[in-house]
Formats: C-alpha cells, sequence, structure tokens
C-alpha cells in the first residue's frame, strides 16, 4: 500500500525508472511529463478521443485509462518509437504524408499508433474494416478521408515490402 | 493530475483481493479501467482505495464446461473477440462484443468489469440476460452464484455485497447451429447502443422455432427480456410476417428517457431491432440493407 511507487517500463526500446511516482498519475502523463514524451497527445482524457492511444506489449491502449504504475515491467510503443531511423519514415508516416492523411497533426500519433496494429493483425483490409479500426479516433481537420486512403496504401505498402 | 489521490493495492491472488476489499473502507476496484478510469478523470468517484485486479492470477480464461461457456472476469474482450470456442459455441457473443467500444478498449475492457458496471445499454449484460446467464461471484467465505435475472437490483447497481468479487460468467449453451444475432442502434460505431436487440432461435428439421430468446438492451435500467415476442414466435415457422407481428408488442415495453432518446423513441426501436435480430437469426436478413459488416 502506498501512493507512491518506483516504476520501471520499457519505451520504444529504452528503458525508464523513475521514483516516487504517484499512483494516480495516468500513463498518459507519465510518459508526457515524466519521460518527455509529448508524442502522444491528449485529447479528452476521459477514453474517447483516441488522441493518447500507445502500444503495450504490442497492443492498442488509450494512456488516459491506465494508471501508470499499471505498466510497470510492460513494454510500451510510441508515436516516437515507430520511424526506423532518425531519418527514415515509418510506411504507415509516408502514406499519411502523401495522402493528406493530416491537418493539425493533433489526432496523428493516435491514428497511427492503432493503425500499426490493426494493419499488423490485417494486412490487407477493405475500406469499412479500416473505417471501423479508426472509429475510436476522433479527427476534427480531415474528414477520413485522407486517413482512410493513407491507412489503404500503407497497407499496400507494407505488403510489397514483406 | 486528473484522479483524485488514493492509495493504490496491487494484490497477486484472489484471496489477498477479497482480504483488502472486507477490510479497507471506500475502496473501488479497478478491472479494465474502461469506465472506472473515465470517472476517476472526471472525479465523478473519489475513492480512499484502488485495488487493482490485473495482477491477479486465474481470473482470465475461456472455457467449455458442463453444457455452459464459462468466461473468467478478468478476460479481455479482445480475447473474447478472437476466441474460436466463441465464435462456435456463442455466436451471439461474438456479434455483440464487436459492437463493444473500440479496438482500443476492448484491448483492456474486460468482461467481468462491463458485467460490474451494468450500464443499461451496454453488450455484454444484454447477452447474459439473452442467454440466462449466471454470474459466479466469490466473498472471503464462499463462492456463489446469481442468476442473471437476479443480478441487476437498480439502476448500475449489481447484487453483489461490498465485500464479494465476480470472477465469472457462465454461459448456458444452446445447441450447435442454432440461430442468433446482435443488432443495436447507436449514431456512431462503438458507441453504447440507444436500443439494442438479441435474437437466440432453436428450430427443429422442419423449420419450426422451438426455442426462443429475444433481449432489448437499453429500453429500461436493464436489458428485458421480450417474453412476448417469444411465445409468439415458438412452435411457428420464420417468416418476416410472423417476426412483423410478433415484435410489435414490444411498443408496449416500459422505456427510459434522457438526452438521447425519447420513450416512444425507443419503443419503436425496440419493434424494429427486434424484428431484424430475428430475422437475422433465422437467415432471413441476408439481403436487407441494414444488415452490413456487424
Amino acid at each position: 500500500m502506498s501512493s507512491k511507487r518506483t516504476i520501471a517500463v520499457t519505451v520504444n526500446g529504452t528503458r525508464y525508472e523513475r521514483n516516487d511516482v504517484e499512483v494516480r498519475l495516468t500513463l498518459a502523463d507519465f510518459l508526457r511529463h515524466e519521460l518527455g514524451l509529448t508524442g502522444t497527445h491528449l485529447g479528452c482524457e476521459h477514453g474517447v478521443c483516441g488522441a493518447c492511444t500507445i502500444l503495450l506489449d504490442g497492443r492498442s491502449v488509450r494512456s488516459c485509462l491506465m494508471l501508470a504504475v499499471q505498466a510497470d515491467g510492460h513494454e510500451l510503443l510510441t508515436i516516437e518509437g515507430i520511424a526506423p531511423s532518425a531519418d527514415k519514415l515509418h510506411p504507415l508516416q509516408e502514406a499519411f504524408r502523401d495522402n493528406h492523411g493530416l491537418q493539425c497533426g493533433f489526432c496523428t500519433p493516435g491514428m497511427l499508433t492503432t493503425l500499426i496494429e490493426f494493419l499488423r493483425d490485417n494486412p490487407d483490409p477493405t475500406e469499412q474494416e479500416v473505417r471501423i479500426a479508426i472509429s475510436g479516433n476522433l479527427c476534427r481537420c480531415t474528414g477520413y478521408h485522407g486517413i482512410v486512403a493513407a491507412a489503404l496504401d500503407a497497407a499496400k505498402r507494407m505488403r510489397a515490402t514483406r | 493530475m486528473k484522479p483524485p489521490p488514493f492509495q493504490y493495492h496491487d494484490p497477486r491472488t484472489l484471496a489477498e483481493a477479497i482480504a483488502l476489499l472486507s477490510r479497507l473502507d471506500n475502496a473501488k476496484l479497478l478491472a479494465g479501467g474502461q469506465s472506472l478510469m473515465p470517472m476517476l478523470n472526471m472525479r465523478f468517484v473519489l475513492p480512499d482505495h484502488v485495488i487493482d485486479l490485473n495482477r491477479v492470477a486465474g481470473l482470465s480464461y475461456i472455457k467449455e464446461t458442463a453444457g455452459a461457456l464459462e468466461i473468467g472476469a478478468m478476460t479481455r474482450q479482445h480475447e473474447v473477440e478472437c476466441s474460436d470456442l466463441v465464435r462456435e459455441r456463442c455466436p451471439l457473443l461474438h456479434q455483440a462484443i464487436l459492437q463493444v467500444g473500440h479496438r482500443q478498449t476492448r484491448n483492456r475492457g474486460t468482461v467481468g468489469g462491463s458485467l460490474c458496471h451494468l450500464d443499461p445499454a451496454a453488450e455484454l449484460v444484454s447477452v447474459a440476460a439473452a442467454h440466462d446467464a449466471t454470474i459466479v461471484v466469490t466473498g472471503p467465505q464462499e463462492r456463489r452464484e446469481i442468476k442473471f435475472a437476479d443480478f441487476p437490483v437498480a439502476y448500475m447497481t449489481p447484487a453483489i455485497e461490498p465485500n464479494e468479487i465476480v470472477t465469472a460468467l457462465r454461459l448456458p449453451l444452446w445447441t450447435k447451429g442454432h440461430g442468433a444475432a446482435f443488432v443495436e442502434f447507436a449514431r456512431r460505431h462503438g458507441d453504447f447502443a440507444i436500443v439494442s436487440a438479441a435474437a437466440l432461435l432453436e428450430r427443429d428439421s422442419g423449420g419450426k422455432i422451438t426455442r426462443a430468446s429475444v433481449t432489448i438492451g437499453g429500453i429500461g435500467a436493464a436489458p428485458v427480456r421480450a417474453t412476448e415476442v417469444e411465445q409468439a414466435v415458438v412452435g411457428k415457422p420464420a417468416s418476416d410476417q410472423l417476426f412483423r407481428a410478433a415484435c410489435e408488442s414490444c411498443r408496449k415495453l416500459d422505456a427510459i428517457e434522457d438526452i438521447h432518446a425519447p420513450a416512444s423513441y425507443r419503443q419503436h426501436l425496440a419493434a424494429v431491432l427486434s424484428r431484424r435480430a430475428l430475422e437475422k437469426a433465422s437467415g432471413l436478413a441476408a439481403d436487407a440493407p441494414w444488415n452490413r459488416m456487424h
């Protein structure tokens, strides 16, 4: 029993340990404020907008709906970790750029992390399957059309390099 | 910091979790967190203690046992979605789970959490009602079983004692090859339904309906069984006309009103969706325009 804990997580392949973390701190705030990984965005902070989506042990989750202490010992992937190197984009990022899959960019980290898991499970999706996959991610700019096109284009590119 | 201050406990065994729950005042159990965490972030709940069940061993499983499908309370909704056993033996649950929230919430959300939250429109709660489920509950002294009909005692209030934990959901199975359909109306995919309908059907070799279960979710404080519809269709062969006439009785069900819909609209949806569910469960809806992917 305590209101503070030591938390050790692996994020994007790097191990981080932080002492005296308040147990009520959400995982999203832990990533942003304790680790400085501000690529994970926070929109609604109650599980509706999907902007804070990250991968926990390979599965997409809303990081605003988890306590940081619950991630202790787990492996996380955030938007900062998806590009293969500093000068090369992930095919999904390239497809978003080429298909106008983003405007302001606020929802983009959540869209990409959601789609990384989805395209891994379903490498050749239909348009409707893509729309359902991103139904938990709100975008207020694009009208979704560019995002859906980007996801389908990314799936094609990723299949080609398999 | 969004959530209010609390003490955090992460027991490793069910016995430890129950002991904590018995000892601590104003404690909340944290399962998948897809309802409790928003409530904490918005400070709708102010617990002194949060008991996290995520590291408790033995509560996550799906198995067939004595004519029933038993699902551990901490089984993630995503695991239910991917289970071949569920798809084959409990197709209603498979269809329903695809309409629970989104991929990201199903990866965390649990079966037991949804049952205990007991939202009037929750898909899993409707499946429990449709299958005459049994809820397995464990307390300091004993394990007991609650029939689903006795589980909701009031709006979002399950019949569990403060020192008890829901440990499993048991769904009695219908015969292999039975008809099942879960349809709902929501403004956006993944939202709680405004109204949902679940149908289960068994038919004899001549096509006559021998057993039926029709459940309406979102219309009352808990899902209700449309017993009048069930009685009207049993003994007859499935047809559009039969279902259309039988489902009219749903317009007489007591209905709640809120910002999403007035009672009369919910009653209308109950009549339409119960008919669609019966049509889909009996294979009459393959070409219907409303019958898309889910």
